[in-house]
């Protein structure tokens, strides 16, 4: 394929086979659709077991020609995985296991009767069947760069191009100069979905203006999703790859490329390997390459995998690690726009980012402008996790409220527990009390209370985490993962670590708490690179929000939540033991001692506060404090 | 992660060596080929030694300490050689938060090995690893390419004796 017009044909096409996914009177080849996840987390679950469970019985039933399995990606609602859903009915089955698809081929696909005991219990009320999108977790989403994430199949081309894919791109090459590229672009407000939120327009207009007659110039794409927790860039590339192909070769028009780079983690293997699949299938069906639609523009895009460093999510630190080095960040100036890769001009942007570059191109800056806060434009994908019912990745337009997202969408905390915080932002970000639920989230809400937006983790934590702790354990993460090019990140974050160790081994002091804050702002200011000029965020925020969680460690060494080992004592309520002996045989020190039927007493200086004893314990005898 | 170098001696074999020649071969042109080249050569070896850094640095010409440098900064190139099983325990946030720091222990005492290492045997090593992105299965650990989700510390038992004839 070469021309708009074979791109057109295909798209009428394959509209009536994904439109069936839609509105049910579509014109496609078969009776129905069965859409399997195959993204990461459905693949976890085993969902690739059940896309052979149905390849053979639907052999067995000669169902081959009347339906047609379809392996997406995410859905987003991961907690209850491996979903599938079985349109035009849009019949949404959960935890599906394969001993059900008998069941399902035999009443759903032959009967025409979904099998309403395997569907997601929220779409069943009665006799009637909700539609997905009248859910508590669909309902308050809006979909904009996850639109094809769980709706068609990412490894082929054609049903991308079906839902107008593609046609982005050859509006920008036939009817737009790359000013007015740039110009909608900058209208639109969108801003970088990576964590720091820089305004996606100014940075290619600064790429496009900068150096006059450049002789290369690249367009990168940030996919090195570092922040533990955060999974939607993965999701993105695992879902809808070619959104990425086509709104990088967009931006390559707008600044003037010819040469892309998709810098991605080798932890994702599954978006690894749909991403070569996009590459290879935009290569042959000439939308990638030489002469695009027959137009001068020529542009193609190089894959590069990650070896696991969490820096080379910072742009130059990226641009280091593709030239085949070290991932050390460089001094800025000279920014990327002027000296990126290979010391050219070049854009990064973040795969979130890319995947709004199209629908923003077909429907107008002011429809994407119309979404959002005065300063933070558009929707924002989260990934949901930690102590919430819907794990997974929800999309909410900017200026939806944290406690929308957490208790309407997310469903609350489980097993009755109550919130304590939520972190956004991961390493660089902070924890945000329960005071602060009713803040629109945007950009700059997020700042202004002590964390950031990041690339969307969003991580739940409930009375069980210890704040002191959650704390650490970003400390002991940024330790290990700064690169130790500068002196402040590489020897300020350990030290702050150890200070942190220090609070939670009880042997603090007020004093500890006051250097380690004073530490925290000389980082910050100092540092090299983004990394370490947020490294203290997490302490930050804690001392701003949960102080007396620390002074309780470090005044009267106790541990609130109960997690931090060394501060812990174990005691027998001698009530409510019966004298089993049961904790006695399972303590691994020997530090239970009493006869049969008589409370039993653990003694302090043996017991290593492994916690075995409470397991064992039938009468709920043994507390911790 | 632990970077200390092995006492296991080096085993290459003529057929890996001629496999490396040829990926060299192909990518050597190319621009920042590097860090593709070292990965293949770890899909060849299971690891990168520094014989195998040599090859590299005498094909591709590139300073051999300039190769360590590059294999000893990212944490997925390894000097030393991996168990028949993998074990990596999830430490991202969200695992942590539900407790994989607690599966984590329990392993290394189990196996007797701290992060990075292998049991004398071969047969399992162990890491920690950020964020494999199945949060909805937090916590969770992989052995090899098999995914272990929803855990609890008394899952750790039979999972390694899944592994262990």
């Amino acid at each position: 394929m070469k021309t708009l017009e074979e791109l057109k044909v295909i798209r009428e096409a394959m509209q009536g086979e994904v439109a069936l996914r839609s509105h049910g009177d579509a014109s496609s080849k078969y009776e129905r659709h069965v859409l399997v996840c195959g993204g990461t987390g459905c693949t976890s679950s085993g969902s690739s077991k059940i896309i052979e469970a149905l390849e053979t019985e639907l052999k067995n039933k000669g169902l081959t020609e009347k339906v047609q399995i379809v392996k997406t990606g995410c859905f987003g609602l991961c907690a209850l995985g491996p979903i599938m859903i079985v349109y035009p009915e849009g019949s949404f089955y959960s935890m599906v296991k394969h001993e059900d698809i008998p069941k399902i081929v035999e009443e759903h696909l032959i009967c025409g009767n979904p099998v309403k005991e395997l569907l997601y219990d929220e779409t069943v009320s009665g006799d009637e069947i909700k539609a997905l999108q009248d859910t508590a977790f669909y309902k308050k989403q809006h979909r904009v760069a996850l639109r094809n994430c769980g709706v068609i199949n990412p490894e082929n081309i054609e049903e991308y191009i079906g839902e107008n894919g593609y046609q982005a791109l050859a509006k920008v090459l036939t009817e737009m100069t790359p000013d007015e590229v740039i110009q909608t672009i900058l209208d639109s407000g969108l801003r970088g979905r990576g964590g720091g939120g820089f305004p996606t327009g100014v940075k290619w207009k600064l790429a496009r203006n900068i150096v006059k007659d450049a002789d290369q110039k690249y367009v990168c794409c940030n996919a090195d999703e570092g922040d533990p927790g955060a999974f939607m860039d993965r999701s993105v590339l695992e879902g809808d790859p070619h959104v990425v192909l086509e709104a990088m070769a967009i931006a390559g028009y707008a600044i003037g490329a010819t040469q892309g780079y998709i810098y991605v983690r080798a932890e994702y293997p599954i978006a690894v390997q749909r991403l070569e699949i996009a590459i290879k299938q935009a290569r042959e069906y000439g939308l990638l390459g030489k002469n695009i639609f027959g137009t001068d523009f020529s542009f193609d895009i190089g894959l590069r995998l990650g070896a696991g460093a969490f820096v080379c999510g910072e742009e130059t630190a990226l641009m280091t690690s593709i030239e085949g080095n070290r991932g050390e960040p460089r001094p800025r100036p000279p920014f990327p726009a002027e000296k990126g890769l290979f010391q050219k001009p070049t854009i990064l942007n973040n795969v979130e980012t890319y995947a709004n570059i199209p629908q923003i191109i077909l429907n107008g800056a002011d429809w994407f402008a119309s979404m959002g806060t005065e300063k933070s434009k558009g929707t924002k994908v989260f990934a949901l996790g930690g102590k919430i019912h819907n794990t997974g990745l929800v999309e909410v337009p900017m200026g939806t409220t944290l406690r929308t997202v957490i208790e309407e969408i997310g469903g609350g905390i489980p097993n009755g527990k109550k919130f304590k915080a939520a972190q956004t932002g991961g390493p660089s970000g902070g924890c945000i009390p329960a005071e602060h639920m009713d803040i629109p989230i945007d950009y700059d809400n997020l700042i202004s209370i002590g964390s950031m937006m990041g690339s969307g983790g969003l991580i739940v934590m409930d009375e069980d985490n210890c704040m002191v702790d959650i704390a650490k354990f970003f400390l002991e993460f940024t330790v290990d993962e700064s690169c130790g090019k500068c002196t402040p990140c590489r020897i300020g974050t350990k030290r702050m670590y150890e200070m942190l160790d220090k609070i939670t081994r009880g042997q603090g002091t007020l004093e500890d708490i006051d250097k380690l804050e004073e530490l925290c702002y000389y980082i910050k200011q100092n540092s090299l690179c983004g990394l370490g000029q947020t490294a203290p965020n997490p302490v930050l925020s804690t001392l701003r929000y949960f102080r007396d969680e620390y002074i309780a460690h470090v005044v009267d060494k106790k541990c609130p939540a109960g997690v931090c080992k060394h501060l812990l004592s174990f005691e027998i309520d001698t009530e409510k033991c019966k004298g089993c002996t049961m904790c006695a045989r399972v303590c691994p020190a020997g530090a239970i001692s009493g006869s049969v039927k008589q409370p039993h007493i653990i003694n302090k200086d043996k017991c290593l506060k492994c916690g075995a004893c409470i397991e064992k314990c039938k009468f709920g005898a043994i507390t911790k404090k | 992660m632990s970077k200390n170098s092995t006492a296991v001696p080096f085993n290459g074999t003529s057929a890996q060596k001629e496999e490396l020649l040829k990926v060299i071969a192909e990518k050597k042109n190319d621009k920042g080929a590097l860090m593709p080249v070292l990965q293949k050569a770890q899909d060849i070896y299971g690891y990168l030694p520094i014989e195998v850094q040599k090859i590299i640095s005498d094909e591709m010409n590139i300073p051999l300490e300039k190769i360590y440098g590059v294999v000893t900064f990212y944490s997925q190139f390894s000097l030393n050689p991996k168990g028949k099983y993998k074990i990596s325990v999830c430490l991202g946030t969200a695992c942590y938060v539900k407790g994989s720091g607690d599966i984590y222990n329990k392993l290394q005492e189990k196996l007797g090995i701290e992060s990075g290492g292998c049991t004398p045997d071969g047969k399992f090593s162990l890491e920690a690893c950020r964020c494999i992105g199945a949060c909805g299965l937090a916590p969770l650990l992989t052995v090899n390419d098999e995914v272990y989700g929803r855990l609890t510390v008394d899952d750790v038992d039979s999972i390694l004796a899944k592994y262990a004839e």
